[in-house]
């Protein structure tokens, strides 16, 4: 530094925030490209006959993804069914046990969870529940993206709690509650929003998830309401289409990842409005 | 009163005047009141026990994980040995299996897109964290690389495959390498996009927590900002970028769907960055529904059991660092 012009300093501190700048900004233009792109070659492929009807065979024009959508929303809402409340009581857990070994184990335990590629997580509902119950079914894909929900419910969950004052707690105990009706009728209301923001945001990242349905949800052409059976889903759809030689099949795929880019959006924008609206700290 | 209890003996006047004077009804709306509360009692116990068998159930799933994939993979590696994951062919129909091919597939994809990724997050962590932390365009930067996080994998490779890859193969054309266009570069550039935001948004907490006297001090000695940036920020905030770091390989490690959408497939080792290959995780979402042969599907649960034990130790060594940089 020293013999350096001071002017020579600080044009080079300029020139370093405007190289950060524009580095910085260049992350969004590849994002902006995908957007604009898969809004451009998608939102002329749905109609309302694209959203009621099945896909038809290669060779046939036409045909919509009404399977995917049925299939998509009941393994994600079995998926919620499972994690949520094994996810919420295991957050509680953690906040009311915090300092207990089982706490730092099962803290640990959780941390593991939620780096777990999805694709490990496909094999092993694929050796818990499809071996064991002889067949691929909905079920199988809803219980390994349960498993990938698990560890971020828990965490907001727990962060949450964590950041609620005790004396709401001591106030509850000291009128004679009941440890489980404090939690129920005093902790988690208030909590609601940060746990809820947690559970948005676990949907929204298992909506997109292909790599565990590959093996347990399968994929299956027609419309199907029998979650011990084959199911399809729209990230699966997408997949298999895409890598399909068939235009046909890459318009449906098209209008298919609109969908899905719309519904993750929304979901986001909606954890946002939330967490902005009672200023809950993720 | 006294005497009387202590004989054992209870009479009238011992019992308190609420019950002397009860009525058969008020007696039993106290037994009413005693069962609820040895029943709110009994529910308490119950929901602690069930709390704690939830934190049990985290456990048990993980070490579930980890002992069905070593369980399923016994076949391939008793009949395989160490040498498979040095093997360099992988012909399932012969039964040869060595996962040397994708070994190096995943860790040349992985770290090209971190190379590539490294300069792009750490400008957007410095320029929320440091330049800009509060106002609109930052807000607005902030909420797109989040949402870089929330687009799904797989419509990332269909872009790739779409508009990508024939970008790629353009480029390929020019610079005189065969021209395929899917390959290992291809999905370098795809995962480096991907893995932007994990960097990123940890990159930027910490550099916010920087003690604002240390960089007073710095520009009380007539730094610049940059100066602070270089000599002060950047130092002490280097393990927790480290660590943003780390995360992200772990998140590129085990990509899956967009990877296998544009990285070709083949089974050969790739013999530059622009030659089609496999990784390990596309592998396995390739061939697991079409491995016929105990050993072979064996073969492929070892290599999720190998990536399990990659990604677990990255990320926990990553949130180490994280904690001891938070407590610090």
């Amino acid at each position: 530094m020293d013999g350096k012009n001071i002017k020579y300093r600080i044009g080079k501190s300029n020139v370093a925030q405007i190289v950060t700048t524009i580095f910085a900004f260049a992350c969004v233009i590849p994002l902006l490209f995908i957007l604009g792109f898969i809004l451009k070659a998608g939102i002329t492929k749905i109609n309302w006959h694209f959203l009621v009807s099945i896909p038809k065979p290669v060779g046939e024009s036409g045909g919509g993804i009404v399977n995917a959508l049925v299939g998509s929303i009941l393994i994600i809402l079995c998926a919620s069914v499972i994690a949520i409340p094994i996810g919420i009581l295991a957050g509680i857990y953690l906040s009311e046990n915090g300092k207990s070994r089982l706490a730092y184990w099962c803290r640990l335990c959780v941390d593991i969870l939620q780096g777990v590629p999805s694709i490990v997580i496909g094999i092993i509902a694929y050796f818990w529940l499809v071996k064991p119950l002889g067949g691929f079914s909905a079920l199988s894909g809803s219980v390994a993206l349960a498993i990938m929900m698990l560890p971020i419910v828990i965490r907001s969950t727990e962060e949450t709690l964590k950041l609620l004052p005790s004396s709401l707690q001591e106030a509850a105990f000291a009128l004679g509650m009941p440890f489980h009706r404090v939690m129920f009728k005093v902790v988690v209301p208030v909590g609601i929003s940060g746990i809820l923001s947690g559970v948005m945001l676990a949907i929204a990242r298992i909506t997109g998830e292909t790599a565990p349905l590959l093996f347990t949800a399968f994929g299956n052409p027609y419309l199907s309401y029998n979650i011990t059976k084959p199911m399809q889903s729209l990230p699966h759809l997408i997949f298999d289409y895409a890598t399909s030689p068939y235009d046909d099949w890459k318009n449906l795929a098209w209008g298919a990842s609109v969908i899905l880019l719309l519904w993750v959006l929304l979901l986001n924008i909606f954890t946002k409005l939330i967490t902005r609206k009672w200023k809950v700290q993720l | 009163m006294d005497t009387s209890a202590k004989n054992g003996v209870i009479t009238r006047s011992d019992l308190p005047l609420r019950v002397i004077n009860s009525t058969p009804e008020t007696i039993s709306r106290a037994q009413k009141k005693v069962r609820r509360s040895f029943r709110q009692i009994r529910t308490e116990t119950v929901f602690r026990r069930t709390l704690t068998i939830m934190g049990l159930i985290m456990i048990i799933l993980v070490l579930g994980i980890l002992l069905t994939l070593i369980i399923q993979s016994l076949p391939s590696i008793k009949s395989l040995g160490l040498k498979y994951l040095w093997g360099k062919v992988w012909d399932p129909v012969q039964d040869i299996y060595g996962a040397w091919p994708f070994l190096l597939g995943t860790l040349l994809s992985s770290f090209l897109a971190l190379i590539i990724s490294i300069p792009f997050s750490l400008a957007v962590a410095i320029f929320l964290g440091e330049y800009y932390p509060k106002g609109w365009m930052p807000d607005f930067l902030k909420n797109a690389v989040e949402l870089i996080a929330a687009v799904p994998s797989v419509i990332y490779g269909f872009w790739g495959l779409a508009v990508l890859v024939p970008i790629v193969r353009n480029l390929e054309n020019h610079i005189g390498v065969e021209p395929v266009g899917v390959g290992i570069f291809s999905s370098s550039l795809i995962l480096a996009i991907m893995i932007i935001p994990y960097a990123a948004s940890l990159g930027r907490s910490m550099i916010q927590m920087v003690p604002s006297p240390l960089k007073e001090a710095a520009y009380g000695l007539g730094a610049t900002r940059w100066e602070v940036i270089r000599s002060v920020v950047l130092p002490y905030t280097k393990s927790g970028l480290f660590a943003g770091i780390l995360l992200s390989l772990g998140r590129a490690l085990g990509e899956t769907m967009a990877v296998t959408m544009v990285i070709g497939n083949t089974s050969l080792i790739p013999k530059n960055i622009f030659a089609p290959g496999n990784t390990m995780a596309s592998v396995i979402a390739n061939e697991f529904t079409e491995a016929d042969k105990p050993v072979y599907l064996s073969a492929l649960i070892e290599l999720g059991l190998v990536l399990f034990l990659v990604t677990v130790v990255i990320n926990l060594i990553g949130k180490k660092i994280i904690d001891r940089f938070t407590n610090e």
